[in-house]
């Protein structure tokens, strides 16, 4: 039976629609349709094909080969991951399924639809979607006072369903947050995922991540000549929430509470940034600090004379203080060097 | 508002504050009391800041009976409340008001913390500014020692100043068993598992900072508060570092003195940066960018 043109408004529609699912993206049947997507989902949802004869909107035929998915346990609807095909034991329940199976079929179709969803926001199609979305400020914005109102976007802490709620991921800050609302608090985490928020910054690097979530659309502007590049981000992009002017200092009457107080600042780390942003450019400062060295060493080692290793192990010592001195620039493996260097000459 | 209206024609049936506290929208506010309103010393000041100041004052302590049309009454009223607001301020920071705000921030009355690390740790109200009228008010987090905006908008809408800059900080010099224990737990942005190299990157830099706290504070020995604080150095919040360490290793081979070398500094910094060990392996563990959609 068709199901895109007919119908009024398409399951899928009217589940995005729903209050407390603003958030979902409405998954194309193109998508659904091609099984090589679906991969997996049969074991993992209760009532497989029934739930996706209910998302796609297609008449269920009567089942002829419905043993297929059912289980004993139809109560299961929590749509915990299943061991495989189990008891298949369909046929006694033929007759008592439309009254009582309808709303297991249901929640069955919108664990499926999560899971589905899940996969959809990571796709080209999806994102793109997602990101509309974004754009219109659906995602709510970052709680945070010094985040300014960042657009957020929504993130599951596990891939697996019914271990936690949606969260708020804010690019400004790097954290991720409770929804503000609680009809968000039954929304599970899997159905975005813990791919969706950092893929989509990787996606679209152009936005520009400090404009405000109250600003319109289309003011939501794509930053251009912005040369700076860091380790594949934009630097200004990069947690424009934190940092210096960012970071609340507690204050008494005026004076900042010290550092050695018992109640004194201990979590100010989390909110920092380097005053100056290249400092991360790891590989690159490895490349520009121990370049010369590495050749260096390649040429001694091709000699084999004790004095040459003595040196060596001179060399390496220095080397060795220095890193202890500079902690954070040092990140950066020799095949780093090379790929970063190349990278951030692009 | 509205309701203040009928409950006010008979001035000794209600008390003002008893209304005002319990109203929608001031629940963040505790009841002052009678005696630290009536004492003048408390209120120094306050005259120059405060319209119709008397009358107000009267009001609050539910004394007012001056008949005027409803248009003053409503200017009275709303200068009542901006009094009792900037009085509150003082209050909240006095032995009396400390204990009332915190037996409100232990039934957690002013909101969780969002973020999702912090564990819905109880929020406490805040001021950016003490001068009235410049910022709302905002939600402070022990645990996480940042400020947030309140949910609702009508909390969002309430001065700033009504609770000022000091209060919060004040309730846990005063109350120190009180300060929640820290930790490093945070949030890493992933793709497919794998971390992100921005983000990572920014991560391990803001865990040296950390360390470098650590050891400040231990070396003035003063308690860092970490609950996980055993070796400060233990730094990176994950396993998979290990991992990598070990494919380092087996990598090295012709690298020789210089895997060694770098294999050292790991060690010494305690795995913050094991994606030095192996040349091979500092990609496995991040996602360059790319195109990748």
């Amino acid at each position: 039976m068709s199901t895109s043109s007919g119908t009024p408004e398409s399951w899928i529609s009217s589940f995005c629609s729903l209050l407390g699912h603003e958030y979902f993206a409405e998954v194309s049947e193109d998508f659904i349709e091609d099984d090589f997507n679906l991969t997996g989902l049969q074991n993992q949802v209760a009532m497989y094909k029934e739930a996706l004869e209910m998302i796609l909107d297609v008449e269920p035929e009567e089942d002829e080969d419905d043993e297929e998915e059912e289980e004993e346990d139809e109560e299961d609807i929590s749509g915990d991951v299943r061991d495989g095909p189990g008891g298949r034991s369909g046929e006694r329940r033929h007759h008592s399924r439309v009254a009582s199976d309808l709303s297991v079929i249901e929640s069955s179709a919108e664990m499926l639809y999560g899971l589905i969803h899940q996969r959809f926001i990571c796709s080209r199609a999806g994102i793109q979607q997602m990101s509309e979305k974004y754009e219109l400020g659906h995602f709510g914005v970052c709680p945070r006072t010094n985040c300014n109102q960042t657009r957020t976007l929504p993130v599951g802490l596990s891939d697996i369903p019914g271990e936690d709620t949606v969260k708020l991921f804010c690019p400004s800050c790097l954290d991720v947050y409770v929804p503000p609302n609680s009809r968000f608090q039954t929304v599970d985490g899997a159905f975005f995922g813990r791919t969706f928020g950092a893929l989509f910054l990787l996606t679209f690097p152009e936005y520009d991540l400090s404009r405000r979530g109250a600003e319109t659309a289309a003011n939501l502007g794509r930053s251009s000549d912005d040369p700076g590049m860091i380790n594949g981000m934009f630097a200004r992009n990069i947690a424009p929430g934190l940092g210096r002017g960012k970071i609340y200092e507690p204050k008494i009457y005026g004076f900042r509470v010290s550092e050695l107080a018992r109640s004194g600042p201990r979590m100010q780390w989390l909110r920092d940034k380097p005053e100056d942003i290249t400092v991360l450019d790891e590989a690159r400062n490895f490349a520009e600090e121990h370049g010369a060295e590495s050749d260096d060493d390649d040429e001694s080692m091709n000699m084999n004379s004790a004095r040459h290793t003595a040196r060596r192990r001179a060399i390496a010592h220095a080397r060795l203080s220095r890193r202890q001195r500079q902690r954070q620039n040092q990140n950066g493996s020799p095949m780093a060097v090379d790929a970063n260097g190349a990278e951030s000459e692009l | 508002m509205e309701d203040y209206g009928t409950e006010s024609e008979s001035d000794y049936t209600s008390y003002w504050r008893d209304w005002f506290i319990s109203s929608r929208g001031n629940e963040y506010f505790c009841e002052i009391d009678e005696e630290y309103l009536t004492d003048r010393f408390n209120l120094t000041g306050l005259n120059t800041e405060v319209q119709y100041y008397q009358y107000a004052l009267d009001l609050v302590t539910d004394v007012f009976d001056l008949d005027c049309d409803d248009e003053m009454r409503e200017t009275i009223e709303k200068s009542a409340r901006h009094l009792y607001g900037l009085v509150h301020a003082r209050y909240i920071v006095t032995t009396r008001g400390l204990a009332k705000m915190l037996e409100k921030y232990k039934k957690a009355d002013f909101g969780k913390c969002p973020r999702v690390m912090c564990n819905s740790h109880p929020l406490l109200p805040m001021g950016l500014s003490d001068v009235p009228n410049l910022k709302p008010a905002k939600l402070y987090c022990a645990r996480c020692e940042d400020t947030y905006n309140p949910k609702s908008s009508r909390h969002a809408s309430i001065d700033g100043a009504y609770f000022g800059t000091s209060f919060h900080n004040i309730l846990f010099q005063v109350y120190p068993t009180l300060i929640p224990a820290k930790s490093a737990e945070r949030y890493v942005p992933r793709v497919y598992g794998f971390k992100v190299h921005a983000a990572a990157a920014l991560v391990r830099w803001q865990n040296g900072v950390r360390g470098d706290m650590r050891r400040r504070l231990r070396k003035m020995e003063v308690e860092s508060g970490f609950k996980d604080g055993e070796d400060e150095l233990e730094e990176d919040d994950d396993d998979d570092d290990d991992d990598d360490e070990e494919v380092g290793r087996e990598h090295d081979g012709a690298e020789g003195a210089q895997a060694q070398q770098q294999q050292q500094a790991v060690e010494y910094r305690g795995g913050v940066a094991a994606i030095t060990a192996g040349p091979s392996s500092s990609f496995a563990g991040e996602a360059q960018m790319g195109s990748v959609a």
